[in-house]
């Protein structure tokens, strides 16, 4: 373990260096900037900042006010009859204007579009008044952001009072579960606003007939027909240029299958080699983490270039590989069987057309995602082993175990809490990975090596198809959920986590 | 026992009575010092590249330091090109992904560490719901939502801000980070916080006061993923920006490779240049990278 260590020491000064290094390019990048062009420089740094900063303010405010009203209703009681009156009252108000902001947003975002005339101003009624505050401050000759602002304080201090009043007119009160859902709102919030509220948007566009044509959902149209219609589209026609449905899914199963095999297996191999005491092994354990730190990006255009026809990695290793071959043939080719093995392992080793053969292609995109993604698995692995007390293994010895046995019947069932979650999002995460199919084949030749999602993807946003690929994508999202419901029957999965 | 001293030199080797025979040990390592070339040698290609001078950029030889080796391309990336009329972009890109990303980490973190709180000490209704739910999560597939938020930024007129992006990505790490910081918090034992709510204190005391210093591991852990998460995303950030001048860094290597000469020397330096801090980061921490991933599984 010592060397461990002494990398260990040696790594925050190396930090330092860098980002000491890095700082100084910073500076001199910002008061330096070549002439000419886009550069970094103080101006768009202030601008990022004061941005993000209202950005972050904005929520802030808007998070503190939604927690202070729930903190109002669980942990306050009315003083007397006529305090709960007003309180219900001002309550009531802004529930509704809370409620009128929600419908306005999703009218907005065209989720469903609110009847023209009264029931569309009554539900505007809150962004209306508060744009003509803004205005209001406009003609003054306050500029649009200083308005914005200034109008945001002033709505900040209203509801200020109106929760000072609440406050005052109330007692404390005692409420066993109220802090939880004081705690679980903002993430609550969050996960309703950009997981749930674009997942039903997706479910309507893919009953829709929108795309590029339709200006996105300006002038979409919606009925089942269409959804019946993409869907139609979708088993039987193509699904982004000239693939079909079942050819692109039995190479996705295979892409999810071979991956993950390899990912367990070798995952598993890397972390029984590491889990024992033994010399170098926090430096090796460094060293295989690489493939996982290094960005993605990074690493698929960095393989992208080893796969070149001529000057990739693999094609030169392939043809020295060819000619070691066609020498060592040449010379034994008196020899009854070693020539003609020879030369038969001459001809049909060689370089690769890794980017026009398909099958190649499909080959290069899994040695990727195989390379990049075993590490994670080692990683889960070893920390699932090393949890494993010893004492286990020295019973099994007395008693005259097999390695193995012992890792039959002692490592395989004990590895399994970890091993299933794993596993399963293994799955999920690697039908879904398309990031390196997408940098390093582009999904070619000819939709090849595409998966559903790099497909889906393509539909979106090379064919602007939306409402086909919504549906696209709800059968994508049906098929994981179908696999992880009976994958976790038949494990017994997740009971334990959630309990 | 064997006279011979051979043939006990063999039985030491192969068959040591207790623990791992010599053989088996240096079979061990060999396999691992296998693996550790095939883990490293891609990236040390990507050096080789970039250290290359550029009229030798082709070429088939697979020296690590290649002959001439030279540092141009790094001068170029980080100071301009003035022969080819290209100045430096490159920290602006920086800059654009590090305030993203920093800002979506801080949230995501945030939400996740107050959120997982509640999941793990209170038992509170739709509590086992919410957590199958945000499991559920995971199986939507990264283009799925991508959609309905590009519509939805569209309307919202923020297609091409920075601001898009921190919305695009500050959730999608939150559900399992939940995950990940609810098992942590598993693992503190309860006897500690009600030792201090009997001495007073409040819930909030107790989580701000003994919860989050104790898990500030898991923390790290969380942010450092949600960082990794978002720092070389390139799918989703190029749906949703298209100006140069708020390209992320993902975004800006590849204009390099599209320019009408591409320049991999050039691309392959700026890679350099931003994976050292963070593989530096990454493996620093990752002795706290393993107990954070599995405290909260291995319990289960």
């Amino acid at each position: 373990m010592s060397d461990e260590k002494s990398f260990r020491k040696f790594l925050p000064w190396l930090l330092w260096i860098v980002g000491l290094t890095v700082v100084y390019f910073l500076l001199r990048a910002v008061f330096q900037p070549y002439a000419g062009g886009i550069s970094i420089n103080g101006r768009i740094i202030v601008e990022r900042l004061s941005e993000i900063g209202l950005f972050l303010g904005a929520i802030l405010a808007g998070m503190a006010a939604i927690e202070i009203y729930f903190y109002q209703i669980f942990f306050r009681q009315p003083r007397h009859r006529r305090a709960a009156i007003w309180t219900r009252i001002i309550q009531g108000i802004l529930g509704l204007i809370a409620l009128q902001m929600v419908v306005a947003f999703f009218d907005l975002t065209d989720l469903f579009r609110l009847p023209k005339g009264a029931v569309k101003n009554f539900f505007l009624l809150p962004s209306s008044l508060f744009a003509s505050v803004k205005n209001l401050f406009v003609q003054i000759g306050l500029g649009a952001d200083g308005s914005s602002l200034i109008s945001g304080l002033i709505l900040i201090l209203v509801l200020g009072l109106l929760f000072w009043l609440i406050q005052r007119w109330s007692v404390p009160r005692h409420s066993r579960l109220g802090l939880a859902y004081l705690l679980v709102l903002p993430a609550l919030i969050g996960v309703l606003f950009l997981i749930i509220y674009p997942f039903l948007f997706e479910i309507k566009l893919a009953f829709s007939n929108a795309s590029l044509g339709t200006q996105a959902t300006k002038n979409a149209s919606y009925g089942l027909s269409y959804g019946w219609e993409n869907l139609k589209t979708l088993f039987t026609g193509n699904v982004a240029k000239d693939a079909k449905f079942f050819e692109v899914f039995w190479r996705t199963i295979l892409w999810t299958v071979i991956n993950v095999t390899f990912h367990v297996t070798g995952g598993m191999i890397l972390a029984l080699l590491l889990n024992r005491p033994m010399k170098l092994r926090g430096l090796y354990r460094t060293l295989l983490v690489f493939p996982w730190a290094i960005p993605t990006t990074i690493a698929a255009m960095a393989l992208r270039n080893e796969f070149d026809l001529r000057y990739g990695f693999f094609n030169i290793m392939l043809t020295n590989i060819q000619s070691t071959f066609q020498a060592l043939s040449a010379k034994t080719a008196s020899l009854v069987l070693l020539g003609p093995t020879f030369s038969w392992l001459a001809e049909n080793i060689g370089p690769v057309s890794w980017k026009q053969d398909p099958f190649w292609a499909f080959i290069s995109i899994l040695i990727t995602n195989i390379w990049l993604g075993i590490p994670f698995m080692a990683v889960i692995i070893l920390g699932g082993l090393q949890s494993i007390s010893h004492e286990y293994y020295e019973a099994a010895e007395i008693d005259g175990a097999t390695s193995g046995q012992m890792f039959r019947h002692i490592t395989l069932p004990l590895l399994r809490p970890v091993l299933t979650p794993a596993i399963v999002l293994g799955v999920i995460w690697t039908f879904n990975k398309f990031d390196v199919i997408y940098l390093i084949t582009q999904g070619g030749p000819q939709e090849k090596t595409d998966i559903l999602v790099s497909s889906m993807y393509k539909a979106a946003f090379q064919f602007y198809r939306y409402g086909f690929t919504a549906m696209f994508a709800l059968v994508i999202f049906l098929i994981l959920l179908a696999f992880t419901i009976i994958y976790l029957r038949v494990s017994g999965g997740l009971k334990a986590a959630t309990e | 026992m064997s006279k011979n001293p051979l043939v006990r030199f063999f039985r030491w080797f192969f068959f040591r009575a207790r623990g791992d025979s010599p053989f088996k040990r240096l079979l061990i390592h060999f396999v691992l010092i296998v693996a550790c070339i095939i883990a490293v040698y891609p990236v040390l290609r990507v050096v080789t590249i970039s250290l290359r001078p550029n009229d030798t950029l082709l070429t088939t030889s697979l020296r690590i330091i290649p002959e001439n080796a030279t540092l141009d391309n790094y001068r170029k990336v980080l100071f301009g090109d003035p022969a080819n009329y290209r100045q430096s972009d490159f920290f602006l890109w920086v800059w654009n992904s590090f305030s993203i990303v920093m800002v979506t980490s801080i949230i995501s973190v945030i939400l996740a560490a107050v959120s997982a709180y509640a999941f793990s000490r209170f038992r509170f209704p739709g509590r086992s719901a919410g957590l199958i739910f945000l499991f559920t999560t995971q199986m939507i597939p990264a283009g799925m939502l991508l959609l309905p938020l590009f519509i939805m930024l569209a309307r919202l007129k923020m297609i091409n801000t920075s601001l898009g992006l921190i919305i695009a990505y500050s959730v999608s790490a939150v559900p399992l980070t939940i995950w990940t910081l609810k098992g942590y918090y598993d693992t503190i034992p309860v006897d500690l916080e009600e030792a201090a709510l009997i001495d007073g204190a409040s819930r909030m005391t107790v989580f701000t006061r003994i919860i989050l210093p104790l898990s500030s591991p898991a923390l790290a852990i969380a942010f450092l993923f949600s960082f990794m998460g978002g720092w070389s995303e390139y799918l989703v950030a190029r749906v949703v920006l298209q100006k140069n001048e708020l390209f992320t860094w993902p975004l800006g290597i590849f204009t390099f490779a599209q320019q009408f000469t591409v320049s991999w020397g050039q691309f392959a330096a700026a890679s350099v240049l931003i994976a050292i801090p963070v593989m530096a980061l990454f493996l620093y921490s990752s002795k706290w990278l393993i107990s954070g991933l599995t405290l909260g599984s291995v319990k289960g």
